[in-house]
């Protein structure tokens, strides 16, 4: 019968464990993600001035991306997009964030609570969620406000429901019941004795639900409802490179997606990784 | 861990023991909070034999690995296992490939509970097992039959698990065992939760397979019924096996017995002293450099803390302890 | 005895329905009503209008009717099956989604249908063969599918297949209103290819992820190592006890996933102009035309509250596990 730290030694990294492959992976997905929305911010006016001189370039090396039809550089507008694609995601799943847990918590509270809770849980995920987005967006006028709140509004589902249950089996602990014939308040409780516990499952909640929030901001604005033509989102330029497809424009529509695509699969990893770390029994595989 | 017969003249002409266990340790890699990798030993340097006509129960507490010694020994460990020592049957080595050819044809499983059995599938198919289309008529004959003599009702092929009492279940697991001509049986926790007819039944299953010559492995956390039918009794303990014992060893006040453990689990029973043993099993992940049962025990010396004691023969059984000689 | 509890069971979803549908009605439409934007501005765009047209303009749209006052005729007509017209089509509301609806449920259902089966079989081999190359490979795409932007997939499908390749017209729209005699079967398949394929990538992979991870679970249970301790291996254990043990849940969340299928269905038939509910949806969302709107919502919640009724009902009546649970209760 011993303990021994075993470090698994196969793979990239020789040397180091699980552990810390774990986490100099989720470490160089944040740098990245990082240093997209803070070059974003530094993006220089004149970068994207107009210059027909330059107009439809296909990809090269002094544009990466290629150039659209006024001549601005693609690969410049496509950082700006995904700077902004990650800051209104960061916003929304901060919001949606927010609301789970008051729900949550609101619903550990009591009965009727509880089943108001679930009831506008099974409202809001009773029509599909884009067009909730759309039917929200629409009521607050559009506009990254009406982006942001209509993506908050519609994504707080899934974490009030993982955050019900966890409390659900909290609240069966010994210790809760201790407290609650000591005579303290229902709402000390949940703020003292549950609402700790549950801190990993916000986090992890909030990073789950960054990439669906920056997919379906993405999605509304490429239909029309989202971001204004004039701010520099993915789903803007997209949707105006629908009109130069049959022209064999390609490099308008293919890179700013895949950067899109790439942006989503590191947050995808990030919480995956995370999770795994947080929960060791997932690790086996 | 040479064989232990020096008894009768018919147990003499099957002094070979069928399946022989030789020093097997079994480990698991896992992974514990933030993903630090630990490794856990579950059973250490056990030794056992099992012969034909023989019951041999395996007695320890529960959740103390004694299942996976019986997963051990048909093969189906999970892939994070380690294992290691050796096995032999028939006096042949028993090697991964093949347990994995003799399992469910010449050993068996009889699992401790319905979660061992399909949830959607129907009794029949389920006791019948995987066969070619051509035997399937025999085997289903062959399964109304053994439902018959274990008297289980035609009805019940056609039903699924869960519409199963819990006596059905351990009459159907058991059917399972005698579909095919095995030579092992192992039986892992047959008798959980069984009132007082239904227990006696179960056992004399048990006796009737050890009577038609099969050798049967009794893996128990039941002392009193491990007694009823058992001709060797093997104490597990923290992983490995402390003392083989005679059935007939277990009387008065456990003079015979070798150990003080199998003495405090005799003695612990509520018809003879029923008194209990102070402490507890060491917990898996301990580390422990001597005997395992350095800590309970009330004659340990400066040797039993520093290295294992071997299994050793005495007094026609074996003992793990470095008191006796 | 079954039926009266389906009878039960039935009766109880369809108030539930109703309910759900009143709520919705009235959140929606109290929704739009809070819109800033001038929904005569919104219809006639960047065009200058005489004062006289807009006044008939907003009359038509109804723009000065007090919000109660526009809900409870709405609502009135709503309960005597009128939906109103549609401002952009100029057609009864009903008979746009009837048309619509119909092609898109062609649409969803193809694509739905590809993408259940394929994910399984994808979900079946990745979980048999847990950890190896095949598994890894299937696992990549599948996080590399979830990850992408249905619209952009789309527009990469429309790319390749209808510019470079030329396999299919780049235009796909059936403009409405054109004689169905003049548009050929074999005009409908062609046009629907890709907009299917395209819908089905996304879900093959939320149903291979599941159908993997729930068979590693079943093969990791104690029916099966029993069955291994039985002699049983390889692709008969996985067909004996693995397929049958994953296949219901599988279904199960197939048709749980009617939400996630509609609102794909809105992007695909907007990229590829498939003349479907989506795609109308998108123009009244765009040009103010809140009667067509709510009606694509309240179709929208229908759609989606009868496939999780269907997965209530295989959960409820099919699994013979849960069958049993009631009776002894």
């Amino acid at each position: 019968m011993s303990t021994a730290a075993v470090t698994a030694n196969r793979g990239l990294f020789k040397g180091f464990n699980l552990r810390q492959k774990t986490i100099l992976l989720i470490s160089c997905l944040s740098v990245l993600l990082l240093a997209i929305v803070v070059s974003s911010t530094f993006i220089d006016d004149n970068a994207l001035s107009t210059d027909f001189r330059s107009k439809n370039l296909a990809p090269s090396l002094e544009h990466p991306f290629g150039t659209d039809w006024m001549g601005r550089d693609m690969f410049i507008r496509t950082l700006g997009g995904l700077g902004l694609s990650i800051v209104i995601g960061a916003l929304a799943s901060s919001i949606s964030t927010v609301m789970s847990v008051i729900l949550g918590l609101l619903s550990s509270i009591g009965k009727i609570e509880d089943s108001i809770v679930s009831w506008l849980v099974d409202l809001f995920l009773s029509i599909p969620h884009l067009l909730l987005i759309i039917l929200i967006s629409i009521g607050l006028g559009g506009g990254a406000t009406g982006v942001i709140i209509a993506v908050a509004l519609s994504h707080w589902t899934s974490l009030t429901r993982v955050v019900r249950a966890e409390i659900k089996q909290i609240k069966t602990q010994d210790y809760i019941h201790i407290s609650r014939n000591f005579g303290r308040s229902r709402w000390w409780i949940a703020k003292n004795h549950i609402l700790p516990h549950l801190v990993p499952q916000f986090v992890l909640g909030t990073i789950v639900m960054f990439p669906h929030a920056i997919l379906h901001e993405a999605s509304v604005t490429f239909l029309g409802f989202g971001l204004s033509p004039h701010q520099p989102a993915i789903g803007i330029i997209l949707s105006e490179s629908m009109k130069y497809l049959s022209a064999g424009y390609w490099w308008l529509a293919f890179f700013p997606g895949l950067s899109l695509l790439i942006v989503i699969l590191a947050f995808d990893m990030i919480g995956e990784n995370m999770g795994k770390i947080l929960d060791p029994k997932r690790a086996h595989e | 861990m040479t064989d232990t017969s020096q008894k009768s003249d018919e147990e003499k002409e099957r002094s070979e023991a069928l399946l022989k266990v030789k020093d097997i340790s079994l480990s698991f890699i896992q992974y514990a909070s933030g993903l630090r990798q630990t490794e856990l030993k579950v059973i250490s340097n056990l030794s056992m034999e099992a012969y034909s006509g023989e019951i041999l129960a395996v007695v320890g507490s529960s959740g103390s690995g004694k299942s996976l010694l019986a997963h051990a020994i048909l093969g189906i460990l999970p892939s994070n296992a380690k294992l290691s020592g050796t096995m032999e049957y028939n006096g042949h080595d028993l090697s991964q490939k093949k347990k994995e050819e003799l399992r469910g044809k010449e050993i068996v499983l009889i699992p401790q509970s319905t979660t061992y059995l399909d949830p959607l599938m129907r009794i029949s198919s389920q006791v019948i097992g995987n066969v070619e289309e051509k035997n399937k008529d025999s085997r289903k004959k062959l399964q109304r039959e053994i439902f018959q003599k274990y008297d289980l009702k035609p009805e019940v092929e056609k039903m699924f698990p869960h519409e199963l009492s819990g006596g059905m279940i351990r009459r159907v697991l058991v059917s399972t065992a005698v579909m095919n001509s095995s030579k092992i049986v192992i039986a892992d926790e047959p008798t959980p939760g069984l009132d007082e007819k239904n227990l006696n039944e179960t056992l004399s299953y048990f006796k009737d397979m050890a009577s038609k010559g099969y050798a049967v492995i009794l893996i128990t956390h039941d002392i009193e019924a491990a007694l009823k039918i058992s001709d060797k009794i093997a104490i597990f303990y923290a992983g490995t096996i402390l003392e083989i014992a005679n059935t007939d060893d277990f009387s008065g006040e456990g003079e015979k017995l070798r150990h003080q453990y199998t003495k405090a689990l005799w003695n612990a029973l509520p018809q003879n002293k029923f008194r209990a043993i102070k402490g507890h099993q060491p917990m898996q992940d301990e580390v422990l450099d001597g005997c395992f049962f350095y800590e309970r025990c009330t004659t340990r010396g400066e040797v039993c803390s520093k290295c294992v004691p071997e299994l050793k023969l005495f007094n026609g059984g074996m003992v793990r302890c470095n008191n006796v000689s | 005895m079954n039926y009266r509890k389906l009878s039960i069971f039935m009766g109880k979803k369809a108030l539930k329905l109703v309910f759900l549908l009143i709520v919705v009605c009235i959140a929606s439409f109290w929704i739009v009503e809070q819109s800033p934007i001038d929904p005569v501005r919104a219809y006639i765009g960047e065009m200058s209008i005489q004062p006289e047209q807009k006044a008939k303009l907003e009359e038509y749209w109804g723009v000065n009717t007090p919000a109660h006052e526009k809900f409870l005729n709405w609502a009135e007509n709503l309960l005597k099956g009128d939906l109103g017209t549609s401002l952009i089509y100029r057609m009864p509301v009903t008979d746009v989604v009837k048309e619509r609806f119909a092609a898109s449920l062609v649409l969803m259902a193809s694509s739905w249908l590809l993408s259940g089966v394929l994910g399984f079989v994808l979900g079946i081999i990745a979980g048999m063969k847990n950890g190896t190359l095949i598994d890894k490979a299937i696992k990549v795409y599948c996080y590399i599918l979830l990850a992408a932007p249905t619209f952009w997939l789309a527009l990469i499908f429309l790319l390749i297949f209808a510019v470079n390749l030329g396999w299919f017209p780049v235009g796909l729209s059936v403009p409405i209103g054109v004689a169905s005699e003049d548009v050929t079967f074999f005009d409908r398949i062609h046009h629907l290819i890709l907009p299917t394929v395209t819908l089905s990538l996304l879900g093959v992979a939320s149903i291979a992820m599941f159908t993997r991870e729930k068979l590693i679970e079943v093969m990791e249970s104690d029916y099966v190592l029993f069955a291994k301790a039985r002699g049983e291996k390889g692709s008969t254990l996985v067909k004996r006890h693995g397929i049958r043990n994953v296949a219901l849940p599988a279904i199960t969340l197939q048709f749980l996933g009617f939400s996630e299928l509609f609102g794909g269905a809105v992007l695909v038939e907007q990229v590829f102009s498939y003349p479907g509910i989506g795609q109308a949806a998108v123009a009244a969302g765009l040009r103010s035309d809140v009667p067509l709107l709510l009606a694509i919502v309240i179709v929208s919640a229908v759609f989606v509250y009868s496939g999780n009724l269907i997965a209530d009902m295989i959960y409820e009546f099919v699994d013979p596990r849960i069958k049993q649970q009631e009776m002894r209760t």
